[in-house]
């Protein structure tokens, strides 16, 4: 299939405008409104840059710009393509709701260091466009390393001593994941030449030796350390002692979909389907995040701690992308990707209800939260969405993916993996319904007055909890997320859809 | 036993040049005092230069001067002379040596100013036992660790 | 021939000569006035930066420069070579001595206050010595610069903090000594079986005897490594290097920190490559296999060293043993990649060391602290002077976008091509203890304190210590982002002329 390029700097434009808004970020520093304000306006103005893109993409066209040449052979090179894309509406469409979630939760707690919690999120931000529409795995590196840097500093934003030591935490982690990521780099330009995202996978890998493939894609698998598979996941539930708009970012927006986001890149474009076929890596990574889908589910149900019940369950979904991408088969791959922005909308959800909790009720454990839906009935009504989703339930969005993801197992008459699927969505409810059961049933210790967050926070939470519900009732709307993944499926599997 | 007494004999300059050497850097290293670390220095270099003068040495010749004959005419191409770019090499290296000679001595009467003694282990001693830094930062990291 | 045209003939002696005579003149000037000084110092190192961008632009058009001293045809006489490899370094030298001056302006009146005349002279001479190590293409004329430069050293070091400064550099002289001694003892070995002094002559002379298995030639090549390496500090050699770097004046130690070093190891390339010839060097003797593990052992204990260290200048001092094994590790790999890895990382790491041991000097300057662990506020109390030490410290770490990331790229890419799996995890190993002991830092500076720290007022370094710093630490995301340039133009070639059979001096 020939894919027709397109030459334009839009691409570059999209990543360098949070970059600009940073400085300015920091230059108003003194003044709060403008700051905010400029932050309003990179998201707008970002999102309007990749939303320019999208009718080229929906044509079949990729976008590639060249920024330097970094290195002989080695530019930094951007290349918008549908799976590319995908991920940057996904969340340059997410900071705008963030950003006014942040400016209601910050300013209502009066967070100190305010100032540098805005620009280290507007350069995750940039980090995150730069992953997606990273063109080669030098560029993808820069960013990936780029987004845990930055993002640091938010999750030791509180700097207690607790923060400090989660922080180091996280950054361990990541940092151990970009020394692999760099090591695997390192191996594949020294076996093909070049580090260029191809969609047959790049072409020379073939060649290795069997061991080295394996250690090579071992030595990725680790390098994605963001996507948190089992036992990589530590650094996810301790970095929730960050503000909850960074738990947001880090689990919808940026940080661990950039990691699923590269897992995909590296299995489907770097290896590519034949090659994880020929190879037999896709069966055994199937299995093996099929783990961590269960065991996180399992741990899941035993935290008292919303948010990190929230977290164990982020690491059990991100784990059904990865397992879509390796099943390998169109619809398998179709579930993985659509389950980017599906997960996304719907965790945002359920992390600005559990944030509204904290700032308004001042609760974070879910056994104090007995009748808490009477206080704030909008915010748990929302969580409730959130929550069906995930278990995956209709009309909200989640259902739509597990079922590609099940007709993906299906087609290869995997009972195992059509098992764990089920199984999953048993567990997934049987820590969701807890929650709702205690909000809404449970008899309240005291009587509650209704009491809602502040509307900075309460308006994004309820837009995304009506996409999501929108995204499950009309999934195949023209533009929408499942006709990006379509040509993205198509691009990789070379066929039609 | 005689053909190693011999070997030694027949190059008996340099075998002098390698034990000078080694009993320099002997003093340099082991030697506790400032002062006789600097004397070992210098017999270290002096063993080197005495290398470099064994080098240029020619059997049977005399100083590299230019001679005239009677008749004006040169007539250095008929006597055998020592080879003279070494001993102009040597001449710099002296002066090298002189220099960092003089600069170690200079800092001698400095740390001896300020510690009052130059033998290594007074002021080594001296040094952990005033090391107000070194007390100052196990307190700081230990209160920066809490 | 115009007057310009006899003065450009005449450049590569100029380079050496110029700051030496304005080294002694320097007397004279502070006579006059002493706040002189530090202009005159600024013009001189702006005219030998004019210069050393000359040579390097001239061997880049026209080819290797050949200046012979007094007329005196080589090999008998005195021969100033410039090629790509010492217009590189020369440049360096010329660029950094010229950061570093710049800075030293406020540094010094406030830290030496009664020297700043010996200061400066001293100063220019150490910039007399490297230049010279540098240009030369004889190796007597070596000996002489690279005792010019250690005693200039000896001198700036002892000039640091009461007592410890003066201990410090008795013990570098100690070693130094040694070292240079060693190399003189090379020189003569060389000349023994040559006859010639001169570097491209000799390595026309010694292929022949190596064929013979001379004991001579391969002792002189022990000397020489011995030597260098513990003018370099490379590990088991190194114990004179944090002592020194801790306890000069916070100029001295950027300087020192930013060029000895890596003069050092210019002129281990130079001797490697193009006195012996790597035939020699890695095929016979496999000298240069012990050189690479040596390098890799200095490259994790260097890293370890420096997390147990709480004063930040003797933190980056071993820091700087570590990065030197990085610079020898690409050599010793001796594949074109590795070569340019570590070619590259001189140019490198005399950003980031530089610019990290400046704002050391500059915090210095501004709080007398070198604690890190009373680094606290310094974020809000210095914003500038620690952005630049992020942007370095990210750098050291090998945050791509950085240089550090591209000289660590090469060197693991030219590992992997030698099938050097193990050099490798070395490399990537000591960027994750990189990060411990940077990011203990950048806790210390800007997390872990909200409250303290609130009253901290705004207290920045003056701006002739800033202009420095930020140029350097531009310079490092600037060379991260286009390498390109100076591989392809300089490093490149010089990497296919070392490897292929040296090129002449």
């Amino acid at each position: 299939m020939v894919t027709e390029t397109v030459n334009s700097m839009v691409p570059a434009l999209a990543v360098l405008v949070s970059m600009v808004a940073s400085v300015l970020i920091l230059a108003f520093g003194k003044y709060p409104n403008i700051r905010e304000g400029w932050t309003f306006v990179a998201a707008f103005t970002k999102f309007s840059l990749v939303i320019s893109m999208l009718p080229l993409i929906l044509d079949g066209k990729v976008i590639t710009y060249t920024v330097v040449k970094m290195l002989p052979n080695l530019p930094i090179a951007f290349k918008v393509d549908a799976f590319g894309i995908l991920f940057a509406i996904t969340s340059s469409f997410l900071w705008i709701f963030v950003t006014s979630y942040s400016i209601g939760y910050m300013r209502t707690l009066k967070e100190h260091a305010q100032t540098r919690y805005y620009f280290c999120f507007a350069i995750a931000l940039s980090s995150a466009i730069g992953i997606a529409f990273s063109a080669n795995l030098i560029t993808l590196f820069l960013f990936y390393e780029l987004l845990t840097i930055s993002t640091y500093p938010l999750v030791a934003h509180t700097e207690t001593a607790e923060a400090i030591s989660s922080g180091r935490k996280y950054l361990t982690y990541l940092m151990i994941a970009g020394v692999s990521l760099l090591f695997a780099i390192v191996v594949v330009y020294n076996a093909t030449g070049t580090t260029e995202f191809s969609f047959n996978g790049i072409a020379g890998l073939e060649t290795l030796e069997r061991t080295t493939l394996i250690i090579l894609f071992i030595a990725f698998m680790i390098g994605c350390a963001k996507a948190a598979f089992m036992p990589l996941h530590a650094w996810l539930p301790a970095a929730m002692v960050a503000p909850t708009p960074v738990s947001a970012l880090l689990h919808a927006v940026a940080v661990v979909k950039a990691g699923v986001f590269t897992a995909i890149r590296i299995i489907l474009y770097v290896f590519g389907v034949d090659l994880m076929e020929t190879s037999g890596l896709w069966l055994n990574m199937a299995y093996f995040v099929s783990i961590t889908i269960i065991l996180a589910s399992i741990f899941a149900m035993t935290q008292n701690n919303l948010k990190k019940r929230l977290a164990y369950s982020t690491v059990s979904q991100l784990s059904y992308v990865v397992l879509g991408a390796v099943l390998i088969t169109q619809h398998g791959i179709t579930g993985g990707m659509l389950h980017i922005p599906y997960h996304a909308f719907m965790k945002i959800t359920l992390f600005m209800c559990a944030g509204a909790l904290i700032v308004t009720a001042k609760k974070e454990n879910i056994s104090d939260m007995n009748g808490i839906a009477r206080q704030m009935p909008i915010t748990m009504l929302a969580f409730t969405v959130g929550a069906l989703g995930m278990i995956g339930m209709p009309p909200v969005g989640g259902y739509i993916t597990k079922w590609y993801l099940l007709l993906g197992a299906a087609e290869l008459e995997n009972m195992i993996l059509i098992g764990v699927l089920l199984i999953s969505a048993v567990l997934n409810a049987a820590y969701f319904f807890p929650v709702i059961y205690v909000a809404f049933f449970k008899k309240p210790d005291k009587e509650l007055k209704y009491k809602e967050a502040p509307l900075t926070m309460l308006i994004p939470l309820v837009l995304t909890a009506i996409i999501s519900i929108i995204i499950g009732i009309w999934p195949d709307a023209p533009g929408l997320f499942l006709d990006i993944v379509n040509i993205a499926v198509a691009n990789v599997t070379g066929g039609g859809i | 036993m005689s053909e190693i007494f011999e070997f030694i004999a027949a190059e008996y300059n340099y075998w002098i040049y390698v034990t000078l050497m080694m009993i320099g850097f002997y003093a340099m290293i082991a030697k506790k005092n400032l002062i006789k670390k600097v004397i070992g220095a210098n017999i270290f270099q002096t063993a080197i230069f005495l290398f470099y003068i064994s080098l240029a040495e020619v059997e049977g010749g005399t100083a590299p001067i230019l001679m005239h004959g009677h008749d004006g005419a040169h007539a250095a191409h008929e006597v055998i002379y020592v080879n003279p770019l070494p001993h102009v090499l040597i001449l710099t290296a002296i002066v090298v040596s002189v220099s960092t000679t003089a600069v170690a001595l200079a800092l001698i009467i400095k740390i001896y100013q300020v510690y009052g003694s130059i033998e290594e282990d007074v002021i080594l001693a001296y040094r952990k036992q005033l090391a107000p830094e070194f007390s100052e930062h196990a307190r700081q990291k230990q209160e920066g660790e809490q | 021939m115009s007057g310009f045209d006899m003065i450009m003939v005449h450049i590569p002696l100029l380079t050496v000569v110029t700051p030496l005579i304005a080294g002694f003149l320097m007397p004279i000037v502070g006579w006059i006035d002493r706040k002189l000084c530090w202009y005159w110092v600024m013009a001189i190192m702006f005219v030998v930066l004019l210069m050393a961008s000359s040579n390097l632009y001239t061997v880049i058009t026209t080819g290797t420069i050949h200046y012979e001293l007094g007329g005196w045809k080589p090999p008998v006489g005195i021969e100033y070579v410039i090629d790509l490899l010492n217009g590189f370094v020369c440049l360096i030298i010329a660029f950094i001595g010229l950061m570093v001056g710049i800075y030293s302006k406020e540094s010094i009146t406030k830290e030496l206050p009664n020297k700043i005349i010996p200061f400066y002279s001293v100063f220019l001479l150490l910039i007399t010595g490297l230049m010279g190590m540098t240009i030369t293409g004889d190796i007597f004329n070596f000996y002489v610069f690279l005792e010019i430069s250690s005693l200039s050293a000896y001198a700036l070091i002892a000039m640091g903090d009461r007592g410890d400064g003066v201990v410090a550099s008795f013990n570098y002289l100690i070693m130094g000594t040694v070292a240079a001694s060693f190399i003189l003892l090379g020189i003569g070995y060389l000349y023994a079986v040559t006859g010639s002094l001169n570097m491209a002559d000799m390595q026309n002379l010694l292929p022949d005897l190596y064929n013979n298995n001379n004991k001579v030639v391969l002792a002189a090549l022990a000397f020489f490594m011995v030597g260098f390496s513990i003018k370099v500090g490379l590990f088991p050699l190194h114990a004179w290097l944090p002592d020194a770097y801790t306890h000069a004046p916070s100029t001295a130690s950027a300087l020192i920190a930013g060029l000895m070093t890596k003069v050092g190891v210019y002129a281990l390339i130079r001797f490697m490559f193009c006195v012996f010839t790597p035939a020699f060097v890695f095929d016979i003797t496999r000298m240069a296999e012990i050189l690479t593990w040596a390098a890799a052992l200095a490259i994790i204990i260097g890293s370890v060293l420096a997390i147990a260290q709480s004063d930040i200048k003797r933190m980056l001092a071993y820091s700087s043993i570590s990065q030197i094994g990085y610079i020898l590790l690409g050599i010793g790999l001796a594949n074109l990649i590795g070569m340019q890895g570590g070619l590259l990382h001189i140019l490198n790491h005399a950003f980031m060391k530089c610019a990290l041991f400046l704002v050391a000097g500059a915090i210095f300057y501004k709080t007398g602290i070198r604690n890190i662990y009373q680094f606290k506020g310094l974020g809000k109390k210095m914003p500038v002077t620690t952005l630049v030490f992020l942007i370095a410290g990210l750098s050291m770490i090998g945050i791509p976008g950085t240089v550090g990331f591209t000289s660590k790229y090469y060197l693991a890419l030219g590992s992997l091509e030698e099938g050097m799996w193990i050099f490798v995890i070395v490399i990537l190993l000591s960027s994750l203890l990189n990060i411990v002991y940077f990011w203990r830092v950048f806790d210390n500076i800007w997390f872990g304190h909200p409250h303290e720290v609130e009253h901290i007022k705004q207290d920045e370094a003056p701006v002739s210590m800033l202009i420095p710093m930020v140029i350097l630490a531009a310079l490092c995301i600037f060379f991260g982002l286009f390498a390109y340039y100076p591989l392809h133009y300089i490093l490149e070639p010089l990497s296919e002329a070392l490897i292929g059979s040296g090129v002449g001096p």
